[in-house]
Parts: structure tokens; C-alpha cells; sequence
């Protein structure tokens, strides 16, 4: 019976595909829903209802396919299919699931086409549609970009209703009482004479059963999980060190193994000496592998050893090695030539400051590491007829193409399990380490292979964030900022990351100007172009990607037109702002802060405002300047993103990444010297430790329309408005990260 | 070499390389995976254990130095149905975010309110910095270690 359904099934969907011919197929495969990867293993009487609910007679388990990075995203997965099919927290186990079309992420295509998030034309619908129809046609699963949240709100909600429908279907057809006057309740149908049947006892009935479709979503009011305090499922786990990550993994008969690469990157290994190596007490064999080598042994400390002691003949680097050529060929990309588009063109610049005295700035990103603490690693066995990896990852399915390609396997041999990281701000995008364990497996077939990268090895091979310039003109009269051309140049961080994942990204790179071009103020004369600079060191998305350099370029420009127009630097933001949601975000970060009262000598604030990912932020930093340096007081934030799913992991979340966007403008960067990151490791690299880190006030509106994520949106103000609070305080303006370059901090 | 020491109350026997970090007999030959390898360098943190009742970097305790040393993980600190009450005040402030640096954030909290039970905001500062968090949970840190001395004091 059910290998006859799946099998109907199939052969409707080959016979629309064939009446519906070549063109149409385009359009039948974006319109119908990929196939459910749950029903391949489906067990005797085990119900699925869609991708993510899986119910037999033992339990519920929910189906979370984003991967949780630290920013929450099982939880709040999980609560959305939660609140529509009553459940409780602890009623059921979650399961990243396999990779699988059926979860191509409905958001992230969006974030690609060159409207405004603010732009709701038809144009621009229109584009959001067709890169959204693209990303489902490669079925695209993804973790990034901030969209856990704008992908999942209506899809999960939809799947727990579905199932809860379904499993009052299944309770109607038991008891002959019509499914209309059943209700459901904590995991259970709720008779109306009060009796309760278990979900799981009617998961075998509900297997036998067709899903209810089209069940409306309930409203808001009548939310009980949603928007409201909770404990965050995976809180006990986390503080009892009892929640293993994948470096904590182990499988029966494993070796341990660690990696050591072409430091400048993607430079070859032209020799090498492991004499030395294999006499470390429990190195048992050294492997060659692209760029580099493996060393297998018995424990990671022994690897370690072992690949200190190879003596390597590495090869030259395929950028310039050295840092300031970098920064040079970013100098020589502001030409014609190297344009990649203009953004904005709004009124006329040139015609407004011809003649005018133009005020010109210059500023500095410079690339940065990820480092997220659980250095990069994975578990991969190779079989003759299957692969299996156990590892954090974003992008699943490409991964298990390139890993096939690898191994010789089918993506379909290819079993992915997917696994809670130690953080990855943009890390686990990458492929490498993966690759790198699956060749070695490839080598030794049948033995599991677990592959930890030293601290060391995580810096050298970061692919950090891209570099980028910002040049701006600008000119004020009357008090007011009249115009603003804005340039920013960098390598595209779209393709180098995405070449190596495999996916073409033709067009212009949106990240170059991302945090620069899409803020919704309206400034008379406003234009801002990108120019792409040929690649240089390989770079990756970094949390938040072009936002945090051309948004640093954008608002402390904006600031200084600003003073220069001798207006007040709130005040200026919110008369310029012309999109209602952003500037009750200002508004409210200006009362929550007291913007305006009087601060005594020597302190300062500043304020900035820079829309990612579809969700305007606002902060206002607070210093004292001090003989030993400047302290970073207080921070004030205010960010809208249409509905709080988890207020306290929100509240996390956005602290997190104001620290995250200090910490790193403060001293943070990576720089080349023969070919080679200089810093390798966090003593020079460091980021924000706990006695600098100030407090953080959060408030979230819910003005918005859509819902947005908020992982990454808060980084990219930080930088601003901390420069803008230090030229408050001290009057030196600082136009280069990180700022320890120029001032001292305590 | 061998060594003989204490984990958590239990006598335990290892036969080790002398110059292996205490962080990978804990993590690879004890399979006890709650203490985290994060710099290997003392920078970070995430390695912190008591020794002899001290909070101490793991990555820096070679097996040399065991014999007769008694340690306690973040497993023997306190299990999910009986918590320590610093990971008490970790749950109750919800702190973490991956979570990864948490077993070092709390066992270097743990240590410090035994030293100093009703801790000033400085104090914790110059306690706790030595502990990286890479997802930026500082604030919430500080507030689940005042939490935590209340919950010890009483
Ligand atoms: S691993 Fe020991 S301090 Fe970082
Ligand atoms: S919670 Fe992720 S490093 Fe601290």
C-alpha cells in the first residue's frame, strides 16, 4: 500500500512533467513540492506529514534542517511547529534531518536581487520571485544569511498545523466524532468529553491517511509559544558540558588525523620531509592530500605532533604576499573599468557639488577571521557503496557533491549528519575541511577517519572577511547634508566563496555594496557604486558579509557630512530617514539612550543606523575617554524584525553581535605577510574579552511586515557608531579598523 | 608514563606520553569531551578544569604533573538533574549561544566564587577575562555569576 502511494506518486509527477513539456517542467518543478525525504525511511506505521514531523508509537520528532550555529535556530525551528501542533517544549526530540531538496531555503534567494528590502514594487516582488524559484530549482538547502527565521515562519507553521489536523483526522475516523469538534492539546486530541488520545497512538491510523492541506494559520493573539519567554531547549545541555558537538564525536574503530595545508592558500606543496613525524609516539601514518598532508594517529594530540614535526617546501602564493599590495590593488580599482554597478543614483551629485566645497573621506575594512571556538573538524567514513560524514555544516547538499566528487560516490551515497558547532560566523560555509577529511577516508576506506584542525591550521586557512575601501564626497548647506557619492571597492566575496561551493553567481556582487546602498534614507543627491577588484587572498562571508565595511564607510561618512552641516547627528538620521520602520528604530534607540542630555567632559556618543538582511538596526555607543585609553561604556540598540519568535535568545542574539561588531572593530585583522596570515592564533586576534565588553540595552519592535533574522543585522552598526562616539569624545575621527591603530582602548 | 590521579572522584590510571596536555588524556584516553580544546595556548579558555580545587587551562597541565592530582571537570561539577549552582545561574540566565566556551566560562566561575563569594563587578572582570566567548555572551555571564554568588551565599 505505501510503496504504491510513493509509487502513483512518481509517476504523476513524470507524467506532468511530460504533458507539461520543457518550458513548463521550469515552472511545474518551482510550483510543486520536492519530495519528502521522510518518507524514504518511513517506518511500520510511522507518520509523516510533511519534511519536518516525524510521529510513531514511541515519540515526536521534529525536523530543524537549519543548522544551529549558537544562534538558536533548533529552538526556535521547533517552537514554530510547536505552537501550531500543541506541543510543549519537552514533548518531543528534534533531528537535523538528512539534506534534502524539500528544505531549499524560500528566503535566501531574496537577499540576492538588487531591490531595497524596503522596495515591496511589483519589480521587485517579481525578482524575489524568480531568484526564489532558482534557489528551489537546485534545491538549495542553507544556513545563512539570517534567514532561519524569514524561511521557516510560515513553512513551519504550516507543517504543525498540517500534522495537527491530520491527527484530528485520524482521532475522527477512531471515534466517529467529526474532526471539527476535536481540539488538540499538549501532544494529544482532546475529545469533547475530555478524554485525551496521544499523538503517538494515533500515528500508525494517521500514516494511512492523505495530510489535511490548507490549514489556515492561527493568529497571533492566540500564540502560546511564540513571542513568549521561554528555556531554550538546548540551555541545559550547553551548561552541563553535556551537549556533544562534533569534535566530541567518536565512532567504533576510528583514527584520528589532523591537516596540515599550503599556509599561503591554495598554494601547492612542492616537498616535504616526515621523517621526523612518523617517530612521534603514536603517528601512525603520514598521507599526502591536496596542498598539504594528513597525519593519522592514535589521539589529536599526537597528530598535532606529528604535523609540527613534517618539514615542509611549501609553494608561492596564487595573491600578493604581502598586505599593503593588497590594499594597493583596491587603491588602483576605483576606474571605469572595474565598476561593478551603481546602486543608487538618486538627484544629481556632480551637479551639486560642481563648484561647491566638497567635504572627502576615505575608510578601511580589512579582512578578519571567522576563528569561531570549536576549531573546524569532521568524522568521514568512505565505504565502497557509501560515504558518511559527521560534521557542523551550512550548505549540505553541495556538500555532498563535493564530496562525491571526491570519493567517486553519488550525492544520493553521500549520508550527511549533520551536527551542533562551537559557532561558525560564516566558517562552515566552507568546504575544505571536509574535503580535506574525505580524502584522507578515501585513503584509508572503512576506517573512520576524525579530522581536527589546530587553532593554528583554523587561522591559516579562515578565508577570512574581504577587504574593502569606501570613498566618499559629500556637501552641506543650510544646515543640512545636500549630497553624498559614495564608492566602495573590494574583492567579490560572492565569487570566490561561491566558486568554491560550486553554485554561479553572474551579475554584480551585491555584497560589495550591501550596508552602503539599501539604507532607506532619502539624501537630495545620493549615489553609491561598487567596484570590484580583481581577487586576491581567498575571502568568505563573514557575519554579515559587506555590511560591516561599506556600512562602516556609509554611516561614518554620513556622520561627518553631518557635523560638517553642523546639524545634530540624531536629529539629521531621522529628518533624512524616509522609511517608517527605520525610523521609529531610531527614534527609539534615541530615547532609550537619552540622546541629547547633557554627558560630562570627556564622554561621548555616537549613533549609527545601517539596514541588513532586510532588518533596519540602530545604536548608540557611549565612551569616556580616558588618560589609558577609551572605554566603551554603554551600548543602546534598537532593531525591528516584524515578529520576536524567543524574546531572551533575541535579547542574546543581538548583544552577542554587538560585541561581536566591537570586538572586531577594536582589534581585530588579518593581515599577509609571505603569503601567510601573520596572526595565528587569538592572542592576536583577539576580539572582545569580558572586561571591555559594556552594557547592552536591547529593544525590538515589531513594526515590520515580514519576519527577519537577527543573527546578523547587529554587527554591522557597531563599528560606526563606536568611530562616531569617539570623535564625540575626542574629536579624532577614526576612518580605519581596527581602530587600535589609532587610539588605545581599555 | 604512567600516572594515577583523580577525575571527578574517580581514581584513574593512564599510560601517556609525558609531554600530552591534560586536555587530550581528559578528552581522547578519558573520553570525557565536556572540556574543550579551543587556542591549545592559554588564550582562550576553554579548557579550564580545577586542579586540586584551582581553575586551571588544561592545554597547559602536562601528564608529568598528574600523578597524585585531583581534577574536576565540567562533568563532575554538576549533571543536568543536579546542577552546581553557577550552572544553575547559567540555565536560569540562559547564557549560552553554541555553548562551546561554556564549560570553561563556568568552571572559571566556579573557582573564582569559592575564592570570592560576593564578587564586585571589577572582580569578575579580571576573574572571567581570560575566558574567551567568540558568540559575545559577556553580559549575560556577568549577570548569571552575581546570580550564582547568591545562590551560594544563601
Ligand atoms: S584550549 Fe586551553 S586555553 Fe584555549
Ligand atoms: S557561547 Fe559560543 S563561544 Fe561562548
Amino acid at each position: 500500500m505505501e510503496r504504491l502511494r510513493r509509487y502513483s506518486r512518481r509517476a504523476f509527477l513524470v507524467s506532468s512533467a511530460a504533458v507539461a513539456g520543457g518550458v513548463a517542467f521550469g515552472v511545474y518543478a518551482v510550483n510543486s513540492p520536492p519530495d519528502n525525504p521522510l518518507l524514504a525511511d518511513r517506518g511500520e506505521g510511522e507518520a509523516v506529514f510533511n519534511p519536518w514531523v516525524r510521529i510513531d508509537g514511541s515519540g515526536i520528532t521534529l525536523i530543524t534542517p537549519h543548522i544551529d550555529l549558537g544562534q538558536g535556530a533548533i529552538h526556535a525551528q521547533a517552537v514554530l511547529i510547536a505552537e501550531e501542533m500543541d506541543l510543549e517544549i519537552g514533548q518531543f526530540a528534534t533531528s537535523f534531518g538528512q539534506p534534502s531538496k524539500a528544505y531549499w531555503n524560500t528566503a535566501m534567494g531574496a537577499e540576492g536581487v538588487p531591490f531595497m528590502a524596503t522596495d515591496q514594487s511589483f519589480a521587485a516582488e517579481s525578482a524575489r520571485a524568480v531568484l526564489g524559484g532558482l534557489t528551489k530549482l537546485i534545491g538549495l538547502q542553507g544556513t545563512g544569511g539570517s534567514t532561519t527565521m524569514p524561511d521557516s515562519f510560515d513553512k513551519l507553521r504550516k507543517a504543525g498545523a498540517t500534522a495537527r489536523e491530520t491527527l484530528k483526522l485520524a482521532a475522527a475516523e477512531r471515534t466517529g466524532i467529526p474532526r471539527e469538534e476535536l481540539k488538540t492539546q499538549a501532544g494529544a486530541v482532546l475529545l469533547p468529553d475530555g478524554s485525551r488520545i496521544a499523538y503517538t497512538d494515533l500515528a500508525a491510523d494517521a500514516a494511512m491517511l492523505d495530510p489535511v492541506q490548507d490549514v489556515p494559520l492561527r493568529d497571533p493573539s492566540a500564540w502560546r509559544l511564540i513571542g513568549k519567554p521561554m528555556k531554550r531547549i538546548d540551555i541545559v545541555a550547553k551548561s552541563t558540558g553535556t551537549l556533544a558537538y562534533g569534535i566530541d564525536l567518536e565512532k567504533p574503530g576510528m583514527v584520528h588525523a589532523t591537516v596540515r595545508t599550503n599556509p599561503r592558500q591554495g598554494g601547492g606543496l612542492q616537498g616535504f620531509d616526515d621523517s621526523e613525524a612518523r617517530a612521534v609516539p603514536g603517528v601512525r601514518d603520514v598521507l599526502e592530500i591536496t596542498g598539504g598532508i594528513a597525519v593519522l594517529a592514535d589521539n589529536t594530540w599526537a597528530a598535532f605532533k606529528g604535523a609540527g614535526a613534517v618539514k615542509y617546501d611549501w609553494g608561492p602564493a596564487p595573491y600578493p604576499a604581502e598586505q599593503a599590495n593588497h590594499w594597493q590593488a583596491l587603491e588602483a580599482s576605483f576606474t571605469d573599468d572595474l565598476l561593478d554597478s551603481t546602486w543608487r543614483d538618486d538627484g544629481d551629485v556632480e551637479a551639486a557639488m560642481e563648484g561647491a566645497e566638497v567635504v572627502t573621506a576615505e575608510y578601511r575594512s580589512p579582512y578578519v577571521a571567522h576563528a569561531p571556538l570549536e576549531p573546524l573538524n569532521a568524522i568521514v567514513l568512505v565505504e565502497d557503496d557509501l560515504v558518511e560524514i559527521w560534521a557542523g555544516h551550512q550548505l549540505p547538499r553541495q556538500l555532498q557533491i563535493l564530496v562525491g566528487a571526491i570519493t567517486g560516490h553519488d550525492p544520493e551515497q553521500v549520508i550527511f549528519h549533520n551536527q551542533f558547532t562551537g559557532g561558525s560566523f560564516g566558517h562552515r560555509l566552507e568546504f575544505e575541511f571536509i574535503k580535506q577529511t574525505a580524502e584522507i577516508a578515501n585513503q584509508v576506506r572503512g576506517t573512520p577517519v576524525k579530522m581536527t584542525y589546530t587553532r593554528e591550521e583554523d587561522f591559516a586557512h579562515d578565508f577570512p572577511r574581504h577587504i574593502a575601501i569606501g570613498r566618499g564626497r559629500g556637501f552641506v548647506a543650510d544646515g543640512k547634508v545636500q549630497a553624498m557619492d559614495l564608492s566602495v571597492a573590494a574583492p567579490s566575496v560572492l565569487a570566490s566563496q561561491m566558486q568554491r561551493a560550486g553554485i554561479p553567481v553572474p551579475g554584480p556582487d551585491i555584497q560589495i555594496a550591501a550596508g552602503a546602498w539599501n539604507n532607506p534614507y532619502h539624501l537630495p543627491n545620493y549615489r553609491m557604486r561598487s567596484y570590484r577588484a580583481a581577487e586576491l587572498a581567498p575571502v568568505s562571508s563573514w557575519r554579515s558579509v559587506g555590511s560591516v565595511g561599506a556600512g562602516f564607510a556609509f554611516d561614518s561618512f554620513l556622520d561627518e557630512l553631518i557635523h560638517a552641516a553642523g546639524a545634530d547627528p540624531m536629529e539629521e538620521r531621522i529628518r533624512l530617514m524616509e522609511h517608517d520602520v527605520s525610523r521609529k528604530v531610531l527614534e527609539a534607540v534615541a530615547e532609550m539612550s537619552d540622546w541629547g542630555s547633557p554627558l560630562p567632559p570627556g564622554k561621548g556618543r555616537g549613533v549609527a543606523f545601517v539596514e541588513s538582511f532586510a532588518a533596519p538596526v540602530a545604536e548608540v555607543v557611549e565612551v569616556s575617554a580616558t588618560e589609558r585609553g577609551i572605554r566603551i561604556d554603554k551600548v543602546w540598540v534598537a532593531c525591528d524584525v516584524g515578529t520576536i519568535v524567543d524574546p531572551v535568545n533575541f535579547e542574546n542574539l543581538v548583544q552577542g553581535g554587538v560585541v561581536f561588531g566591537l570586538g572586531h572593530a577594536i582589534n581585530a585583522q588579518i593581515t599577509y605577510a609571505d603569503g601567510m596570515a601573520e596572526q595565528t592564533n587569538y592572542h592576536a586576534h583577539e576580539g572582545m574579552r569580558l572586561y571591555q565588553c559594556p552594557e547592552i540595552f536591547v529593544r525590538g519592535l515589531e513594526n515590520g511586515e515580514q519576519v527577519r533574522g537577527i543573527g546578523e543585522p547587529p554587527v554591522p552598526p557597531a563599528a560606526p557608531a563606536l568611530a562616531n562616539a569617539i570623535f564625540a569624545a575626542t574629536g579624532q575621527r577614526i576612518r580605519e579598523m581596527p581602530f587600535d591603530k589609532h587610539i588605545d582602548f581599555i | 608514563m604512567q600516572a594515577t590521579f583523580t577525575v571527578n572522584g574517580t581514581e584513574r590510571q593512564i599510560d601517556v606520553p609525558e609531554d600530552m596536555p591534560l586536555l587530550w588524556v581528559l578528552r581522547d584516553e578519558l573520553k570525557l569531551t565536556g572540556t574543550k580544546y579551543g587556542c591549545g595556548i592559554a588564550q582562550c579558555g576553554a579548557c579550564t578544569v580545577h586542579l586540586d580545587g584551582l581553575a586551571v587551562r588544561a592545554c597547559q597541565v602536562a601528564a608529568r604533573e598528574l600523578d597524585g592530582a585531583e581534577i574536576t571537570t565540567i562533568e563532575g561539577l554538576g549533571t543536568p538533574a543536579a546542577p552546581h549552582p553557577v550552572q544553575a545561574a547559567w540555565i536560569e540566565h540562559e547564557v549560552a549561544q553554541c555553548g562551546y566556551c561554556q564549560s570553561g566560562q563556568i568552571m572559571q566561575a566556579a573557582s573564582f566564587l569559592d575564592l570570592n563569594p560576593a564578587p564586585t563587578d571589577e572582580e569578575i572582570d579580571a576573574a572571567m577575562s581570560g575566558n574567551l566567548c567568540r558568540c559575545g555572551t559577556y553580559s549575560r555571564i556577568r549577570a548569571a555569576v552575581h546570580t550564582a554568588a547568591t545562590k551560594m551565599g544563601s
